[in-house]
């Protein structure tokens, strides 16, 4: 489009960024006093920064560092009807069944596949936000080895969890017979994935929708990520925006030196202990009004797809990877916030 | 600095003159086509602009609408539209400016939360419709335009 390589003639985003402090409050103040005599209108979210829960010290660092540096694709379920954290093996053993049926159908190409396939089920200790949500549990496919020594492993061939973190809001609408996880990742090959999707749904009668994160999401993860507090950084902030034009989209990637992150939303941010929506278009204006002074490209008007940083990355098809084990309940909170609003 | 009045200029006769404020280009072109195409009871003259405030130096009749379109998508659109903003004159909010937002049905590539243009069309007392412009393309041949539910209070 010849329309961004055109010089701007309106005076259109301002390069400094201590202009949008003064130009947002003004504003701000204006739309407060207005929203004063009609409160119809909703509030701007405000969202607590994932601080280290209480809960998590429960949690063994060792047991979920299989979680981490993984990547997840992310789904959404709608909560399982009649599922009981006691029949786990009948589970783990109905589900190997169906999943040997499953490829046996397609046995003419694959000859050689290894059915020795073993499933296990476990449940996942304190990943929840309160006590009210219900236990994560954990699926795992693993391989069992052909070779009969002692000192074998079982590879693991697909990883898929359960989790409900800070669910409230969908708790308290179900009644008693379901169980609420509405977080699902997944680790592992498609087709493993659909057939224990089919699975559950027939059993539980509840559904899978993959869970995309939009450029919205994405904007308020990089700001909750970038103002967590790291004793070490270990990968650089970084975001990847996709550029709407034709034939080929195009990507524009920026990254950031973490530290340098940190002290932009430090000047930022305000209120201790929140996250508020101004704060969040705040940092985001600044990225792009730097990048704007450089390249003369307005990042605002394209599609951030991808966010980086020593926390965590997302993409926007729904896929996360966890590199911090102190805020992975922080992390699934938001990400289960995601799932609950996407299936309500 | 020139500000848009409603009522600077006398109107034309039979002629109803709608301004249409985007950024993106060929989504305004498109709507302007389809709206000429629709039949209307006067003569109809649609202006595309990308941002306010209007070169002076152009002689052009009397604005009766002003439909600002948000780019649920871009961030930039919103940018763009509140700076236009500022060069309207306050008596043209009585019903002489409408908001557009396009892009509500493909949520995953939403980068502004529908909240805030419905707080923006509130701010400004003024109707804020829904719509899927980049879908309208196809039905544009047809003369028609795919509107959703108007987002009023």
């Amino acid at each position: 489009m010849d329309s961004y390589n055109a010089p701007e003639s309106t005076p259109s985003a301002s390069s400094r960024p201590e202009d949008y402090f003064i130009g947002a409050t003004p504003l701000q103040k204006r739309l407060e006093s207005v929203r004063k005599q009609s409160s119809f209108i909703p509030t701007p979210p405000r969202r607590k920064i994932p601080q280290c829960s209480q809960l998590q010290e429960d949690v063994d660092p060792q047991k979920v560092a299989f979680l981490l540096h993984k990547q997840w694709t992310l789904y959404s379920l709608t909560p399982l009807y009649k599922f009981s954290y006691s029949n786990l093996k009948e589970y783990s053993r109905h589900l190997n069944a169906f999943i040997v049926a499953e490829k046996q159908k397609g046995l003419a190409v694959e000859v050689g596949e290894d059915f020795n396939i073993k499933v296990i089920f476990s449940t996942l200790l304190g990943m929840k936000g309160t006590q009210r949500d219900p236990e994560a549990f954990l699926v795992q496919i693993l391989s069992k080895s052909q070779l009969p020594s002692e000192n074998r492993e079982d590879k693991v061939l697909w990883t898929g969890w359960f989790c409900c973190i800070f669910g409230d809001s969908l708790l308290e609408t179900v009644s008693e017979d379901f169980t609420c996880l509405p977080l699902f990742l997944a680790n592992g090959a498609e087709s493993n994935t659909a057939i224990i999707g089919t699975w559950f749904q027939k059993t539980f009668d509840c559904y899978f929708s993959p869970l995309a994160i939009n450029a919205f999401n994405l904007s308020w993860m990089a700001a909750m990520w970038t103002a967590c507090k790291m004793d070490h950084y270990v990968a650089t902030t970084e975001f990847l925006w996709s550029v709407p034009c034709s034939p080929q989209s195009l990507d524009i990637s920026f990254a950031i030196h973490p530290e340098d992150a940190k002290a932009l939303w430090d000047s930022v941010h305000k209120t201790p202990g929140e996250v508020t929506q101004e704060e969040v278009d705040l940092f985001m204006d600044c990225l792009y009004s730097h990048f704007h002074r450089h390249f003369k490209i307005h990042l605002s008007a394209t599609r951030l797809v991808r966010v980086s940083t020593s926390v965590a990355s997302a993409h926007t098809d729904g896929k996360i990877k966890i590199l911090c084990h102190k805020y992975l309940i922080g992390v699934l909170a938001y990400l289960t916030e995601l799932a609950i609003f996407q299936i309500e | 600095m020139s500000v848009l009045r409603p009522l600077d200029k006398l109107p034309g006769l039979n002629t109803a003159t709608i301004l249409l404020v985007g950024t993106e280009d060929a989504l305004l072109q498109q709507l302007a086509d389809s709206m000429l195409k629709e039949d209307c009871a006067s003569e109809l003259k649609v202006h595309l602009a990308k941002s306010l405030p209007l070169p002076s130096s152009v002689n052009r009749p009397r604005i009766d609408l002003i439909v600002f379109v948000v780019n649920l998508h871009s961030k930039y659109s919103l940018q763009n539209t509140e700076e236009s903003l500022r060069h309207v004159d306050a008596s043209f909010f009585l019903g002489k400016v409408c908001f557009l937002a396009t892009g509500a049905g493909r949520e995953s590539h939403c980068s502004i939360h529908r909240h805030t243009v419905v707080k923006l069309a509130h701010t400004y007392q003024s109707p804020l419709l829904y719509c899927d412009l980049e879908a309208g393309l196809q039905w544009c041949n047809h003369g028609s335009l795919q509107t959703r539910a108007p987002g009023l209070k």
